[in-house]
């Protein structure tokens, strides 16, 4: 536990700035109506950014005003964490993470170069500029040592810092030069130095990844027919050339040309009607291999199928060269069955 | 070893677009709302079978906790709250997801609340995490703008609404009961158990509390299946886990792996070596700082998974690995842990609050030899005392490291406390 207290001398009074003012709403809309308590750490902290980086007693009335809470739970919540300064702070307020893993890269160099740059901890140095303390660990540990810095243009982490670059960073900060964010040697982020080593594959980022998926594990039927559940529009589908099917005899030959007047084309799609094709692997029979052969003809759906007269069934037959193993398989029936069940 | 193909973070180093529309190109929200028709069941059934395990560090089923909510939303509303807290000293894991992957994120979020029968989200970032606040919400902002979440989210009819919320650095509220007593606008102090979230959670409703890593490979666990997703690592600990190598290592970096790899493989592989070479190794901290050390012995060939590790009395925790080298000394950095902890308890339970700076106090002395060799038992006594003895886990926490270093650096304290008073030669004498 660290103890924390409010500074001995306070202002007046305090008012958020316009800026913050819509920020504070912005966060009170956030929660459930009379749950708008949640808001009060954003709104300690917006406070603590109108005040030149740390909370007064006056502030902590008026958000418990603004919040329906009493002055001590606001109190209670702004002597609790501690990321809420309670007493003034430096023009840039330096927090240097102390933390075992910083500690092993060499954060102790970082506390030498503050206590020689800026002076004791935890006090305002003599121009005002700067405040440092030790914190604890900042959560950016594969990139340590490192540094969290809080200004009026905001709070940055500096990391892969030595002392070189932070009594540079120091010195740039106090000459009112721009800085640069992060990590402060060649890396970008947390990828090793000298370059990731991974995710180098450019099938990740080409696009293949937005194609179209089939879901793995799709359930039987019932999912099905949720999925379907938005459009219920089927018909369209009837086969054309009703004529040619009572006449059409089993298609016998495989090695010549089957005349057009035999076999008959089934409607057919040019893509799973919103996208979502039937797991055509469901009717015994058919397997992913023919699946996708029989996605390419453009048939997608149970009902599809299920509505093939005879001639139709010769014509998928050619197309597939199965010689009679729809019907064998009775993929019609099983079909219709399925699509039943879908349509449910 | 993993290849690039089946790693789910695959902008984890921000070398690309985190925006929507490279998002979406790398597979993001692609069947989100086919996920959603096949109803909140077949969801929890896929997440059970891949055999994801929670990735906060308690390693709990995460399909099994979704299936603690109540099956039909009664007058209270549910929730999910995301714990993107991340504070467990070793541990950037969750930053690298919400900067630079963060669709993932607020897609698992959507799929998530579905399961559970939520239309709220709530994401709990750590307040330190400022940048990583703002790329987050631009990315929600994004999803709103695009109608993936919102009213009718992703056209699936469903009503989902997602809300950043911050914290102000308290450790402590990555608990997660501190963390929705955090969030309803009070001090982050734990509750105790029962009644569960998932009873009497955010508000007093139904709740589940869920990792960032958790709810972040939910959406391509769907995508790619339950059993690609459990075909990496050994049984009972599958998928693959995001690493965080830090400490005494040539390049530490982050690294999404398969479960169950080789210590030794993951730091030679990623983090280009312990510094100095394998040799060099002194101990590491496998998975955050919370768990027990492991003397390089032990390091040379254990796996990297939940009961790897704990077959050695250690854990795996969040995968933060802490590496250590020859020149560290042991018992500053537990004593630096110790610090950590006690400036990190919340103060509510006695044996963690006093216990805590004791720990720490004794141990600072420690790395002086300024104490007896009976200290040492006792200080283990102590560790127990507060272990298992308090409302949330931290007391563990913080009993685990020093357990750990008295288990295998027990000579290095031996050792500082014999050369102080080896200086101190006339005492030594006085004391025969």
């Amino acid at each position: 536990m660290s103890a924390r207290h409010l500074a001995k001398d306070q202002p007046a009074s305090f008012a958020f700035s316009k800026e913050g003012e819509s920020q504070a709403k912005y966060w009170i809309a956030k929660y459930p109506k009379d749950k708008q308590r949640s808001a009060v750490i954003p709104l300690l902290w917006i406070a603590q950014k109108d005040n030149d980086g740390w909370v007064s007693e006056p502030a902590m009335r008026v958000i418990g005003d603004r919040l329906g809470m009493a002055y001590i739970r606001v109190l209670e919540v702004a002597t609790f964490y501690t990321m809420f300064k309670l007493e003034p702070v430096g023009e840039h307020l330096i927090q240097v993470c102390g933390t075992t893993p910083c500690m092993l890269r060499g954060s102790g160099d970082l506390i030498k170069v503050c206590k020689s740059k800026i002076g004791a901890k935890n006090t305002v140095s003599a121009d005002g500029k700067f405040t440092w303390e030790e914190v604890e660990c900042l959560g950016a540990c594969v990139n340590a040592p490192m540094v969290q810095i809080s200004n009026a243009s905001g709070d940055a982490y500096y990391e892969d810092l030595d002392a070189a670059s932070m009594e540079k960073l120091l010195d740039d900060l106090a000459a009112g030069r721009k800085v640069k964010l992060g990590p402060q040697n060649s890396r970008k982020s947390s990828e090793p130095l000298g370059g990731a080593l991974t995710l180098s594959d450019k099938s990740l980022f080409d696009g293949s990844r937005a194609k179209k998926i089939k879901i793995p594990n799709a359930p039987k039927g019932a999912a099905k027919a949720k999925a379907a559940k938005p459009t219920p529009k089927k018909t369209t589908l009837i086969a054309d050339g009703k004529k040619a099917v009572a006449k059409a005899p089993a298609a016998k030959t495989v090695a010549k040309p089957v005349p057009a007047a035999k076999t008959s084309k089934p409607k057919l799609l040019k893509a799973a009607r919103k996208g979502v094709a039937d797991d055509l692997t469901r009717i015994s029979g058919v397997g992913p291999k023919i699946e996708g052969v029989l996605h390419k003809l453009g048939v997608f759906h149970f009902d599809q199928i299920a509505v093939w007269k005879k001639a139709e069934v010769d014509w998928v037959d050619e197309q597939l060269k199965f010689k009679g193993r729809i019907g064998r398989e009775k993929w019609i029936a099983q079909a219709k069955k399925l699509a039943k069940e879908a349509g449910k | 070893m993993l290849e690039d193909k089946d790693r789910i973070f695959t902008n984890l180093y921000g070398l690309h677009d985190p925006g929507l529309a490279a998002a979406k190109k790398r597979g993001a929200w692609n069947g989100t709302a086919e996920f959603m028709a096949l109803g909140d069941e077949w969801i929890v059934e896929q997440i059970k079978a891949s055999g994801l395990r929670g990735r906060g560090g308690a390693g709990f089923p995460t399909g099994l906790k979704w299936s603690f909510m109540p099956k039909e939303v009664g007058e209270r509303p549910h929730y999910l709250v995301v714990n993107a807290d991340e504070s467990e000293p070793g541990t950037c894991k969750d930053r690298d997801m919400m900067r630079h992957d963060p669709h993932l994120l607020i897609e698992g979020c959507l799929i998530a609340s579905f399961a559970m029968r939520a239309h709220a989200c709530y994401i709990y970032l750590r307040g330190e995490y400022i940048d990583e606040r703002i790329a987050l919400q631009k990315a929600i902002d994004e999803a709103y703008a695009a109608g993936l979440v919102g009213k009718n989210a992703c056209g699936s009819g469903y009503d989902f609404d997602v809300f950043v919320h911050h914290g102000a650095g308290a450790y402590i509220c990555g608990e997660e009961t501190a963390l929705l007593e955090s969030l309803e606008g009070k001090k982050g102090q734990p509750r105790l158990k029962p009644p569960f979230p998932a009873n009497a959670g955010l508000y007093g409703c139904p709740t589940t509390v869920n990792n960032v890593e958790s709810i972040a490979v939910t959406p391509t666990i769907l995508r790619r299946g339950a059993g690609w997703f459990s075909g990496f690592g050994r049984p009972g600990n599958a998928g693959t886990k995001v690493f965080c190598i830090s400490g005494h290592v040539n390049t530490p970096c982050n690294v999404e792996e398969e479960m169950s790899i080789p210590l030794k493989t993951l730091i030679e592989k990623h983090a280009g070596g312990v510094i100095g070479g394998w040799d060099n190794l002194k101990a590491i901290i496998p998975g955050g700082s919370s768990v027990p050390c492991l003397p390089k012995d032990i390091c040379d060939d254990v796996l990297m998974d939940f009961d790897a590790l704990k077959e050695h009395k250690s854990g795996l925790g969040t995968a933060a690995v802490i590496v250590m080298d020859q020149s560290t000394d042991m018992v500053r950095a537990i004593t630096r842990l110790a610090y950590f902890y006690k400036h990190e308890s919340c103060g509510q339970c006695t044996p963690c609050r006093e216990g805590t700076g004791w720990m720490w106090r004794v141990l600072t002395r420690m790395c002086e030899g300024k104490a007896q060799m009976s200290e040492i038992d006792m200080l283990l006594d102590v560790s127990q005392e507060i272990e298992g003895h308090t409302i949330c886990a931290l007391g563990d926490a913080a009993a685990w490291p020093v357990q750990g270093l008295i288990r295998h650096f027990r000579h290095e304290i031996e050792d500082k406390i014999t050369s102080y008073r080896a200086d101190k030669s006339i005492h030594a004498v006085a004391a025969e």
